[in-house]
């Protein structure tokens, strides 16, 4: 299985989690989507307990792991890096922590029954598969979860069953982040997923591995690709410093890691450029400490740029020193410290992105009302309009600057070229125009042959055949083998021998030698026996020279000798004798007319001319 | 550049000035005395020459001399020239340097008829310039020869006879090779050569013969003639593209009646290429057209000329056939069908454009016909490596159009502006293609800077035509689209916000601006949105371009109220203020100039009871320049600063008004000290403002219908000026920037005491001043010594109480030191170069001898 990424779009459908009692929130009025609601679990496409391996390509496509391990009776091995593991963790602890700390007073699930569901008002009676939705996993299970997975460093060769062999290696688009090669001896199948050829903190993309691919299994692409991250980064930045020098304050919904390095690093060149070292940057996350300091020590996962760093010894991202100067400062939640040194005018970044739990929903709350404030939208998993709905109407300025750094199809269409696989598969999506912008043929892969699409819950033969095995052999059969050179640097032998699978490996092995007497009288156990050898026909090759054949005949006495072309080959009709001689390229046939003895000495006349081994 | 002597004031080259005579172009005794070592070294072949830049020099000077004296008398005078001249050729291995130099020197006696007679009788020129001189040696080799013997020539050919010896030497076929050079230099030269050769020979040729085989031109121009015509005829592309430059060549700098007996003569052939499939040498023939098309000989309308360059604009590729297009429709005289043709020519591949895309077309396309086959611009367009080429070419050629201030066909300038606002849409992804070379267009135009760059161009230049509203509106969205895209380079940036300016402006002055006003509004707080975002822009060349916008705007549309108004209104004035502490100069420099312009507004504002005046603190703003320009570390800063305050002395800015001479005096005190010699060049010109301010509003000026004043009035009126003067330390200022060490600020400031000295030290002065025993006699050479010294001392930064002291000037003291000092020979001083005694003849001479000593030197020091 590859990936087990948490499709959240469905928390839209709820009211905010308030850390405190929101009479406001109480009292919404209903607010209707645009888009219907789609998580849809495909369980019976696919019973999730026979998967045997999971390969992780990014701590964003790991979320969905306990409900997995935990509830289908999933016993294989998950594989992922360290930090896609430490990270996932930290985000995943961070969801746990944000639902679990403001408990509901009751909880319902009797509306998800089918019949009450219709009932409700839209949109949410158009959800589809509510049934499917769960209630959040528990820490618990996220750490049970976690157990599960085995890790592993770029370019390790990893087993699988004997049947394939799998190498993580690095995407280039987050710490640790990676795409997968699974190949057999034969074959080669890539996985790439959520890539990144921009500079930015994490190792840069290793293309060169990924060559040679039968088929390459291409998602993950930018979810904005109109969207340039360097233009978003400066849109960030010029209404960052305009909203501060207004008075107002900032606030950025974001994941805790991932993004926010980036963020921080260019904040980090420009505050002092726009003037803004005065002004206090706040990360409120239950794991914003951790993020912060495991950023710093995944030093062989960072670009080359920051691992040079790390030998100076200097921290590799200039995070370190925001915190030293007092100008980064990051807070568990707002309750606490936080509240004692809270400052405004300020720039805010916490999560969720989703505005439905976590802190932010405090501050959409508490800045909400003045239009000296700004929220900007760093992360493009949700609309922000969508996100923003229960808390309209809104002074507050509100600005979108999706920064998404994974592959745009300009970028697509040059890895493509660079890697050239033979095939490659992708979702259907990525094969069209985006559909509000139909004209904008450029926002399609486009590659030659065509890209190969699917869809959701639809299942699709890999473009390629298995026509191969690797076989070894022993070396003491080996040793016995006598080979004869048929042609130059050509050499063949027949070998005798017993094949052995298992895991998915074979193996010659030499014959077992001829059943000795049995020693005892015990009864003979059938089934251990070795099959029986009879000896082998030599096998013959070369081909036959008419003219020499028709001289070696006449030589034997055979006088009206008559030599016929035919398609495949010579037919010699020895008339006298009423035989036929047959002679084809890869077969020769004697008919004669129950004579053993001519048939024999034909035969043997045949075999003068062919080489025997 | 005058020496700069710290403290003590350079008295001596005030009073005493030595006048250098100026450096005439004859020989003089020491130079030809030094001559004959000079020549005996050039033509020493072991005295190998370091630097050859002085062989240059040498030439140069030999080319002035032949210019104003004989060059027999020269050679006469001189027999080392001559014998140099024998020496080399004599030398069994000269260098290449000193060879090249040979030729050239003596093509340049060679020009001389005389001169040519003389070196031929010594037979000097057909061993240099015949079969058997450096042309059969192994220097041939080297291009420095060869293109010394192709200058030698050209250099030589100014008579008749040395037309007949490259004829009779067999040069002129040495020539015709030389043209295919694998040196440009050569190749170059050569053909040059020949178009010379061929003017020449012609150019006693005026009349039109009545047939020309039977015509008798000389044997020169017929050979060379013979030879464009093969060439033309030939299968080599090379020699058919030499052949039409020499041509291209002879039709531009020639306009003699011959020119059109030539193009007669060659005009067939030349047509038969351009029907060649496909056209090898199309940008050659381009070149030769507009040559020929810009020489009257060819403007009768009847003229064959045209016929072929209409077949050029048929047949000539588009990418290539652009340049002739624009070329025809500039010229005067042309033929209007021609012209039509042309203008169809340039319009094509935008028709094409505005076909791709899916816009309803209310007006009809481009173009009425098409000229060429529209398939063959199509194929371009659909191709990625000639489709942003051809469309830059052509958006650059129609903006050039937009500047003729008359352009001789109609313009169809509402589809034209639709089809400019198509391919920006198709840049940033806002078009919708309607073919398949919509798409097309649209995937290759997508983020293609150089495309949006020429369009931006064009589309402002579009401005000044009147557009109905439904057109101003689409420009104003896709310039918003630009302006507001995160994703626009900060070149293309700076592009839109020139489109912008110009709309705005046309629109501001158009009769019907009026129509257009509410849309103008709408558009205008767009763009101050947009504006305040960019301001706040990481990239500080974004942040700069928006300055940059914003003082130009203010500066064109100040006086309309309802761009007050919008402008007030934004956050823009509060921001630009902010950027005066911009971490980037360059940043600030422009925040200081748009201050400069903004703070104009902010009186008017502020004189408005009802408008809130809080978002510009306009009373510290004279402050703040005042201290950016003392304390600022960059010039660039400080210039913008000086600037300003001249503009807002010369626009009589509230702030200066209230006290001009305290505000001139403290600003020139801060100049004083800068070391940025603009800045204090700035400086200067605020005090020529101003001085010339003061001296008009006295009623002093030098305007011709002012009123004449009584000598009484007047003298009161001068010596109330030199009172103000004198209480600004203009004067310290004046004669500290006098012993400034940069040129132009010393310059400057010479030229400044010169006009004032006219205006304050008039005879009627000169008497009243005499009979006050106030002469130099009177007060000896040491008090004007220790006045100087004390005003310089005043001039620099020092305590406030003994500024005050040191700067209380005696009016009397002022004209006397203006009077006593020679500022007009000052004035010719610094205007000679720096240079001008190295670059006289004769030390030129001794740096060739002092340069071969030194190489002795060291080659003795070897053994």
């Amino acid at each position: 299985m590859l990936d087990c990424g948490l499709d959240m779009t469905s928390t839209l459908n709820f009211l905010p989690l308030p850390l405190v009692q929101s009479p406001r929130l109480s009292k919404l009025p209903g607010w209707v989507l645009k888009d219907g609601n789609t998580f849809l679990d495909k369980t019976e496409l696919l019973d999730l307990s026979t998967v045997d391996v999971i390969l992780i390509s990014n701590y964003h496509c790991m979320m969905a792991l306990p409900y997995i391990t935990e509830y289908t009776g999933f016993t294989g091995t998950v594989y992922a890096t360290e930090p896609t593991v430490q990270i996932g963790r930290l985000l995943m602890e961070e969801l746990v922590n944000f639902i679990e700390r403001v408990p509901k007073a009751q909880s319902a699930s009797l509306w998800k029954n089918k019949e009450v569901q219709r009932l409700l008002p839209a949109p949410l009676k158009d959800a589809v598969e509510v049934s499917t939705w769960r209630r959040c996993y528990t820490m618990p299970e996220v750490n049970s979860a976690l157990s599960k997975i085995q890790l592993v460093g770029y370019s390790q060769k990893i087993e699988l069953f004997g049947a394939v062999q799998v190498t993580p290696l690095s995407s280039g688009y987050a710490l640790g982040s990676s795409n997968w090669i699974i190949q057999s001896h034969y074959e080669k199948v890539s996985y790439v997923s959520g890539s990144s050829l921009l500079t930015t903190h994490p190792q840069a993309m290793d293309q060169a591995s990924l060559k040679n691919s039968d088929v390459l299994i291409l998602t993950g692409l930018t979810q904005i690709p109109t969207a340039n991250p360097d233009g978003m980064v400066g849109e960030f930045c010029s209404n960052l410093a305009m909203t501060v020098r207004n008075g107002g304050n900032v606030l950025v919904p974001c994941y805790p890691s991932g993004v926010i390095y980036d963020l921080l690093e260019c904040l980090y060149q420009y505050i002092d450029s726009a003037g803004l070292s005065n002004v206090p940057f706040y990360f409120i996350s239950p794991v914003a400490n951790s993020s912060l300091e495991f950023s710093q020590i995944f030093a062989e996962w960072l670009c080359h740029n920051k691992q040079t760093k790390v030998y100076l010894p200097e921290p590799p991202f200039p995070h370190a020193e925001l915190i030293q100067t007092n100008k980064l400062k990051h807070y568990p939640s707002i309750h606490g410290d936080f509240s004692n040194d809270f400052k405004q005018p300020c720039v805010v970044f916490t999560g969720h992105p989703s505005l439905r739990f976590g802190d932010v929903v405090h501050f959409m709350e508490l800045w909400g009302k003045s239009s000296l404030n700004t929220v900007i939208f760093t992360e493009p998993d949700f609309s922000y309009l969508e996100a923003l709905a229960p808390y309209q109407p809104l002074a507050m300025k509100c600005v979108y600057c999706p920064i998404d750094t994974r592959l745009n199809f300009i970028q697509v269409s040059k890895l493509l070229k660079e890697v050239q696989p033979l095939h490659v598969v992708c979702p259907e999506q990525y094969t069209q125009p985006p559909p509000t912008q139909s004209h904008r043929t450029d926002l399609m892969i486009d590659c030659q042959p065509p890209a190969m699409s699917y869809r959701r819950a639809e299942v699709l033969t890999l473009p390629f055949k298995r026509r191969y095995e690797k076989i070894e052999i022993m070396p003491e059969l080996a040793d016995s083998l006598v080979p004869l050179e048929i042609k130059p640097g050509i050499s063949l032998a027949t070998v005798s021998a017993v094949l052995h699978t298992k895991d998915n490996k074979h193996v010659l092995q030499p014959p077992p030698k001829p059943a000795q007497p049995p020693a005892s009288k015990k009864r003979k156990r059938v089934s251990d026996d070795a099959p029986e050898c009879k000896p082998l026909k030599p096998l013959l090759s070369g081909s036959i020279p008419m003219d020499q054949f028709v001289q070696t005949l006449e030589k034997h006495g055979f006088s009206d000798v008559k030599v016929e072309d035919t398609a495949k080959g010579h037919i010699v009709l020895l008339q006298e004798a009423e035989t036929l001689i047959q002679i084809e390229e890869d077969s020769t046939h004697i008919i004669c007319d129950n004579d053993e003895t001519l048939r024999v000495k034909l035969r043997d006349l045949v075999l003068k001319f062919l080489q025997k081994f | 550049m005058l020496p700069c002597y710290g403290d003590a004031l350079p008295l001596s080259l005030f009073l005493t000035f030595f006048y250098q005579k100026k450096t005439r172009c004859i020989m003089d005794r020491e130079c030809s005395q030094l001559l004959p070592s000079v020549c005996a070294v050039l033509a020493d072949s072991r005295q190998l020459v370091a630097d050859d830049t002085f062989l240059e020099k040498f030439l140069d000077w030999f080319k002035t001399l032949t210019e104003t004296e004989s060059s027999l008398l020269l050679l006469q005078e001189n027999p080392c020239l001559t014998e140099l001249i024998t020496c080399v050729l004599k030398l069994k291995d000269p260098s290449s340097s000193t060879l090249s130099f040979i030729l050239r020197l003596t093509g340049i006696f060679a020009a001389s008829e005389s001169c040519f007679q003389y070196l031929q009788q010594r037979e000097l020129l057909i061993s240099l310039f015949g079969e058997v001189g450096p042309l059969s040696s192994a220097l041939w080799e080297e291009a420095s020869v060869r293109s010394g013997w192709v200058q030698g020539v050209h250099s030589m050919v100014q008579h008749q006879s040395a037309l007949h010896f490259l004829c009779s030497c067999g040069a002129i076929d040495v020539i015709f090779t030389l043209q295919g050079d694998p040196s440009l230099f050569v190749a170059s030269a050569a053909n040059q050569l020949l178009v010379h050769v061929l003017t020449f020979s012609l150019q006693s040729f005026q009349t039109k013969p009545e047939n020309i085989k039977d015509c008798d031109w000389p044997i020169c121009a017929q050979k060379l003639i013979v030879h464009i015509e093969e060439s033309l005829k030939s299968n080599s592309a090379s020699r058919i593209k030499q052949s039409l430059k020499l041509l291209t060549s002879v039709f531009g700098c020639c306009h003699d009646l011959w020119t059109e007996v030539l193009w007669s003569r060659l005009s067939e052939r030349i047509v038969y290429l351009l029907e060649e499939e496909p056209v090898h040498a199309g940008h050659s023939l381009v070149d030769l057209f507009l040559s020929m098309a810009r020489s009257p000989v060819f403007s009768c309308p009847e003229c064959s000329l045209w016929t072929s360059v209409t077949c050029a604009l048929e047949h000539l590729n588009p990418a290539q056939v652009g340049r002739l297009a624009v070329g025809v429709l500039k010229l005067q005289e042309c033929p209007q069908a021609v012209k039509i043709q042309a203008l169809s020519v340039l319009l094509q591949p935008m028709d094409c454009v505005l076909k791709a895309a899916s816009q309803p077309l209310e007006y009809p396309g481009l173009l009425n016909r098409s000229v060429n086959d529209s398939a063959t611009v199509e194929t371009l367009l659909s191709c990625r490596s000639s489709c942003a080429s051809l469309l830059c070419q052509t958006l650059t050629h129609l903006e050039e159009l937009q500047y003729l201030t008359c352009l001789p066909v109609d313009l169809p300038h509402i589809p034209l502006l639709q089809s400019v606002v198509t391919i920006l849409q198709f840049c940033i992804g806002l078009a919708t293609p309607a073919s398949c070379l919509g798409n097309k267009i649209s995937r290759i135009l997508i983020g293609c800077f150089r495309v949006q760059r020429s369009a931006l161009d064009i589309l402002g230049a579009l401005s000044h035509w009147e557009s109905p509203s439904v057109f101003i509106g689409s420009v104003f969205d896709i310039l918003l689209a630009y302006l507001k895209s995160p994703d626009t380079s900060p070149t293309v940036l700076k592009k839109s916000f020139q489109a912008t300016l110009k709309w705005l402006v046309s629109l501001s002055e158009a009769p019907s601006s009026k129509d257009h006003w509410q849309q103008t509004e709408q558009f205008l707080r767009d763009l101050f949105l947009v504006l305040q975002k960019r301001l706040c822009s990481p990239y500080w060349e974004v942040r700069d371009s928006a300055l940059e916008f914003l003082t130009l705007l203010v500066k064109h549309l100040r006086e309309k109220e309802w761009f007050r108004q919008v402008l007030f209104s934004s956050e823009v004035p509060k921001l630009t203020e902010d950027l005066l502490e911009d971490p980037e100069s360059y940043v600030r420099a422009s925040a200081v100039t748009a201050m400069g312009q903004l703070s104009f507004l902010t009186h008017l504002i502020s004189k408005k009871p009802g408008v809130e005046n809080g978002n510009v603190k306009e009373k510290s703003i004279v402050a703040q320049l005042k201290e950016i320009l003392s304390t600022d570390s960059e010039g660039f800063p400080r210039r913008a600063v000086i600037s300003v305050f001249i503009d807002w002395l010369r626009e009589g800015h509230p702030d200066v008004l209230k006290d001009t001479e305290q505000f001139v005096s403290s600003v020139l005190q801060a100049v004083n000290s800068d070391l940025d010699w603009e800045v204090k060049a700035g400086g200067l010109e605020l005090a020529e403002v101003f001085s010339a301010q003061i001296l008009g509003r006295l009623g002093l000026a030098a305007c011709p219908y002012a009123a004449v004043l009584s000598s009484a009035t007047r003298s009161t009126h001068l010596s109330e000026s030199l009172q103000i003067f004198c209480q600004v330390k203009l004067f310290e200022f004046l004669f500290g920037a006098l012993c400034d060490c940069d040129r132009p600020v010393a310059q400057k400031a010479c030229d400044i005491l010169i006009a004032l000295k006219a205006e304050l030290c008039d005879e009627s002065s000169l008497k009243e001043g005499t009979s006050a025993g106030l002469s130099t006699e009177a007060r000896g050479i040491a008090w004007l010594e220790e006045t100087l010294r004390r005003w310089s001392s005043c001039a620099k930064p020092c305590p406030r109480g003994d500024a005050d002291e040191a700067g209380s000037q005696d009016p009397n003291g002022v004209l006397l030191v203006l009077r006593t000092v020679d500022l007009e020979g000052l004035h010719r001083s610094l205007n000679r170069s720096s240079d001008h005694i190295e670059k006289s003849p004769q030390s030129l001479l001794q740096d060739i001898l002092a340069t071969v000593g030194t190489l002795e030197e060291n080659e003795a020091d070897c053994y």
